[in-house]
């Protein structure tokens, strides 16, 4: 065995340890510590937690290995990764990673010598808005031109601590360009829980179900419906089961903060701007399921947020509207605990969400049973995203009537999007549902615009000739992400990237997802490198149909949509880059010369293929 | 036994509680499956046991049976993908079965031989991946290892000892030995552990027992997987 | 019989042992019907250097080097069939056991601490085939039409395989004749 690099280790961590007990829970939570410390995780540290947890040194590795912000291995003290969202690239992304890389003498993805900095990319960071963006250790950089990045690696050569740096560096703005009744109106916190405990938890439910609001999170389910459901599972457990000393078996709520989906900030800016609001509707959501706990899972990538929010819930706290006795309410207790993610797109998937939220890696759960009825730590859990919590307190606030009356009959109230890409304004737009494509371009800004990717790389791809469409569940439903290209764009180049996104986020539990997101990323590499040939489109649109078909999650049954999506229409994009001919070898015969080339000093014809 | 599904059209009888899997294999009819062995939780991370119930896709191992459902198993197109799946589980790894012990005896490699596979026709992704012959009585041959978390399941659940796990994510998710450096041989790994003996592949292999069996007369030379499956563990009975 | 134009068969060995080629020979006397069939072009079989225009192509062995690749592409362009004979050639096989042994290491091991003939030198003759970092199937270089598994195919298998193919079925074996070891 090699030396032990850190003999103490354990005095290193007893304070992180102490903070979060003995809870195997909070694994994750200790990780990203230990991750902030350490710069990596060093395998002294995961025998010493996984003793400490009283948990298999394997688990604990296991977990360690699976999130892309911690690591096994040494990495810069300094770690940047630029987000590699497709908005990111337009806006400059590959040259100016490269600039910086140069500039610090480091390779993207390598360590440099010194230890001192690492330079790598990652999936998009939620700051389409005011790209290119990166992570500095976690905290986002925005707006980045070659001006900051070398003040950037000037602060990195003189090893100035990331707190010390200069504020405007992570200057977040919310962009708000169009607010309507979720961002536009006041609201003062308590007015929802207020109306609900005013009119009853169980009336309170029916307004929901009046109000037809479905979950934002992308998948449209109605919410009232899940949170009966949750409602049901709980009074037939109360029938057999034995209950936990408040009187009731527990339960928990749980806000989706995970927002992964490229393209998507606008959970960022209601967190950062109207917490008041999603707090609000957990408190409601727990009151009328009967959860005394609730969490909010923020993506890594938001940790800048965790301090301002714990800040929120420590006032809610003290105006009585979390913790015991709610509003004066004997017995009505709720309280939310944040858990911070750490790199993982799947963990935005809701069981998934549940096994991270668990301290485990982010795998999504065999179905049934559903989170409603078999949840965090086996009980019944009601996940939703930050906007439908947000809705959820509206409706508290002033019925489910008033909700139904705008949007669709399908699509009742509005939907937030965050708007990046070829236009003038991007930032967040809040629109009754039923509006169209064209009239959203029209107010962004965008002119030319060639094609619209809605929802994230998830989503549809929607065509100049689909323009008059409507965001609505019914047509086209979005979890948020509205992302312009202009005419000049190359629409390959967003498929691509899509599938390298793919790619490195399938979590590698089943077969088809694993191995088919690397077939396609290699096949749609092939294309773009000139060797593409109508063979592999073939190939590309076979792989679309095992992945959508066999695959476990949501994740493996989209990773497809923006091949096939791009490939029925725009299929230009992909036959200007295909050669002639009919068959092209699947590596480059040339290029895998080279070693031997080298080693062998020969230049020769017959050193070379063509 | 009063509910039934029916598979291809065949009446099944389930009990409550049972998976299609679960009714499939008390009633010998063959599912392709590779992370399932009854004897163990279910895992749904394969795929090959995917069939069509009342319309839709699921896994059957995982997919509680209900009354009056109607499955589709044996049709050509669930085949044709259920192969795609084995050649991706070949190219991902490196497979070189004239050089394997399990050869013949291999749940992988007897499954692409049912299902016609010719060639894995994927390009191969020739991954580096370890081999591990710390252990006195054990190799692990993580080139061979399909990532079905049997021996992971075997050892926490049976063996109370949480040998083996996974780490990494996506295609760079790989098996982990419980122990601090890593090598079987300094885990608490036995050769009687039932994780010793589930593997489906050549990954975990016993040391000593090479080709005590010849080639050509192993498990899977005469009879197909399906043959075998349907034949059940007491063997020689005839299927109705 | 002797009127009907016989079907011209080119065979070769690229990464490969001979194997497959052995276990063509063990039709034994089947054989002699296979030539009532078939004419060969290039094969080790005959000498002829170079494939010309051909029905069937039957390549052993996987490509490893550069020279693999231009014989293949010459069989390819010759041949209305082509034919992956072998585990090798359809997996890699055998040799592609280096492929977790980085290139320069194989070079090292085989010239410099082996000492040998160039005396601790890497050779850097032209006449050499340059070797790839990896070993690959036949498949992932040019277009193939059918498979035939095996390390060797059962004899069996390669004239099920061809007199299928010979008679215009569409190639296939039985249970026992397919095995990929
Ligand atoms: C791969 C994947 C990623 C997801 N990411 C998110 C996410 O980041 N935020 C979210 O709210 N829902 C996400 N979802 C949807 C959740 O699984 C779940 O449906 C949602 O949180 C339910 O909340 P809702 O009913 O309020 O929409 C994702 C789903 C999948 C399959
Ligand atoms: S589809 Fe992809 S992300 Fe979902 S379980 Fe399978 S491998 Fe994981
Ligand atoms: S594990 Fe099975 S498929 Fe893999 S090499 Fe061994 S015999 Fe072949
Ligand atoms: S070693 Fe064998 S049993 Fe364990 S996960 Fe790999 S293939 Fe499955
Ligand atoms: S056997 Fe069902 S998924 Fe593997």
């Amino acid at each position: 065995m090699e030396p032990c690099e850190f003999p103490h280790i354990g005095e290193h961590l007893a304070p992180i340890m102490e903070r979060h007990g003995g809870d195997a829970t909070r694994l994750l939570q200790i990780l990203r510590e230990v991750q902030d410390c350490f710069h990596f995780i060093p395998p002294e540290a995961v025998s010493c937690i996984a003793s400490h947890l009283k948990l298999p040194r394997a688990q604990v590795e296991g977990v360690a290995g699976f999130y892309s912000f911690l690591s096994l291995s040494h990495q810069g003290e300094y770690r940047v990764l630029f987000s590699d969202n497709i908005t990111d690239n337009m806006l400059g992304k590959p040259e100016l990673m490269q600039y910086f890389c140069n500039k610090l003498w480091v390779e993207p993805g390598k360590v440099s010598e010194d230890n001192l900095v690492s330079v790598d990319s990652t999936s998009c960071t939620g700051m389409c808005d005011q790209g290119p963006a990166a992570l500095v250790n976690g905290w986002p950089l925005t707006s980045l031109d070659r001006n900051r990045l070398d003040l950037i690696a000037e602060l990195i050569r003189m090893k100035k601590p990331v707190a010390e740096w200069p504020a405007m560096l992570f200057e977040v703005r919310d962009n708000i360009r169009r607010p309507g009744m979720l961002l536009g109106e006041p609201f003062e916190p308590g007015a929802g829980i207020r109306a609900m405990l005013a009119r009853g938890a169980e009336a309170t439910l029916s307004e929901m179900d009046v109000s037809n609001l479905r979950g934002r999170g992308g998948a449209g389910f109605k919410t009232a419906s899940k949170w009966s459901f949750c409602h049901a599972a709980i009074a037939e457990e109360e029938g057999s089961m034995i209950c936990d000393v408040g009187g009731n078996p527990e339960r928990f709520i749980v806000c989706n903060a995970d927002e992964g989906e490229p393209g998507t900030f606008k959970d960022r800016v209601l967190l950062a701007s109207y917490a008041d609001l999603v707090f609000e509707g957990m408190t409601v959501g727990a009151r009328v399921i009967g959860a005394r706990k609730g969490f909010l899972y923020l993506r890594g990538e938001y940790r800048y947020l965790l301090q301002p929010l714990e800040a929120v819930l420590a006032r809610r706290r003290a105006a009585g509207l979390l913790g015991e006795n709610i509003l004066g309410e004997t017995g009505f207790a709720f309280d939310v605990e944040i858990r911070l993610g750490a790199g993982a797109y799947i963990c935005g998937e809701e069981s998934a969400l549940i096994e991270s939220l668990e301290g485990k890696r982010g795998r999504p759960r065999n179905r049934p049973p559903f989170p409603v009825t078999s949840g965090y730590k086996g009980r019944p859990t009601v996940v939703d995203n930050v906007e439908t919590f947000a809705c959820a307190a509206r409706i508290a606030e002033k019925g489910g009537a008033w909700f139904a009356a705008m949007g669709t009959a399908q699509s009742t109230g509005t939907k937030i999007l965050s708007i990046s890409g070829d236009c003038a304004r991007p930032g967040i737009y809040e629109y009754p549902f039923g509006v169209t494509v064209e009239e959203i371009l029209r107010d962004c800004g965008a002119e030319d615009a060639h094609a619209v990717q809605v929802s994230g790389p998830s989503g549809t791809l929607v065509s100049w000739q689909e323009y008059g469409r409507r965001i609505a569940f019914e047509d086209l439903p979005t979890a948020g992400a509205f992302m312009v290209f202009h005419r000049q764009r190359e629409m390959f180049a967003a498929a691509h990237n899509f599938t390298r996104f793919f790619a490195h986020e399938s979590c590698g539990f089943c077969t088809p997802c694993r191995v088919g997101t690397q077939l396609q990323k290699k096949i749609m590499d092939k294309i773009a490198g000139g060797h593409g040939t109508p063979a592999d489109l073939e190939e590309l649109k076979h792989l679309g149909h095992i992945l959508g078909s066999m695959s476990h999650c949501g994740l493996g049954h989209s990773a497809a949509n923006p091949v096939l999506d791009t490939l029925r229409k725009f299929p230009g994009t992909f036959e200007r880059k295909l050669k002639a001919l009919s068959f092209e070898p699947a590596f480059d015969l040339d290029g895998a010369l080279e070693t031997a080339r080298k080693i062998t000093g020969r230049d020769d014809e017959w050193a070379h293929l063509s | 036994m009063s509910k039934t599904i029916t598979i291809d059209g065949k009446t099944i009888p389930f009990m409550d509680g049972q998976t299609i899997m679960d009714a499939a294999l008390a009633a010998r009819v063959y599912i392709p499956h590779l992370c399932h062995n009854p004897e163990f939780k279910p895992h749904g991370s394969c795929k090959l046991c995917t069939v069509k119930a009342n319309g839709r896709l699921v896994s059957s191992c995982t997919m509680p049976a209900c009354e009056g459902m109607e499955v589709e198993n044996g049709t050509k197109e669930l085949n044709d993908e259920r192969r795609d799946l084995v050649r991706m589980l070949f190219v991902e790894g490196n497979h070189l079965c004239p050089t394997c012990e399990k050869s013949g005896n291999c749940q992988l490699q007897a499954v692409a031989y049912c299902l016609g596979m010719m060639s894995p026709r994927y390009n191969h992704f020739y991954p580096q991946r370890e081999v591990d012959a710390s252990h006195p009585d054990v190799f692990l041959d993580r080139n061979r290892c399909i990532l079905c978390e049997l021996c992971v399941r075997a050892s926490r659940d049976v063996d109370g000892k949480n040998v083996f796990g996974l780490s990494g994510r996506g295609i760079g998710s790989r098996l982990v030995v419980n122990s601090c450096s890593g090598r079987l041989g300094d885990s608490d790994f036995a050769v009687s552990d039932k994780a010793a003996q589930v593997c489906p592949t050549g990954a975990i292999l016993i040391k000593r027992q090479g080709f005590k069996v010849p080639i050509g007369q192993r498990i899977y030379d005469h009879k197909t997987i399906c043959q075998v499956e349907s034949q059940g563990k007491t063997g020689g009975e005839e299927d109705e | 019989m002797n009127d009907r134009k016989k079907v011209r068969i080119a065979s070769c060995s690229l990464a490969g042992c001979f194997g497959c080629h052995m276990s063509l020979l063990d039709i034994d006397e089947r054989l002699f019907d296979l030539l009532d069939l078939v004419e060969f072009d290039r094969t080790p079989l005959t000498d002829i250097k170079h494939c010309s225009p051909c029905d069937v192509g039957i390549v052993e062995g996987g490509v490893c080097n550069a020279e693999n690749v231009h014989v293949l592409k010459e069989f390819r362009k010759n041949c209305k069939v082509l034919v992956a004979m072998g585990a090798c050639a359809i997996t890699g096989g055998l040799p592609a056991m280096r492929n977790n042994i980085d290139l320069w290491d194989c070079f090292q091991e085989v010239y410099q601490y082996e000492g040998g003939l160039e005396g601790g030198r890497i050779p850097n003759d032209p006449e050499l085939p340059l070797p790839f970092d990896k070993v690959h199937p036949i498949y992932e270089v040019v277009k193939v039409d059918y498979f035939l598994p095996g390390c060797p195919p059962p004899a069996d298998a390669i004239w099920k395989f061809l007199t299928d193919l010979l008679a215009g079925r569409e190639p296939k074996l039985d249970y026992e004749q397919l095995h990929y070891d």
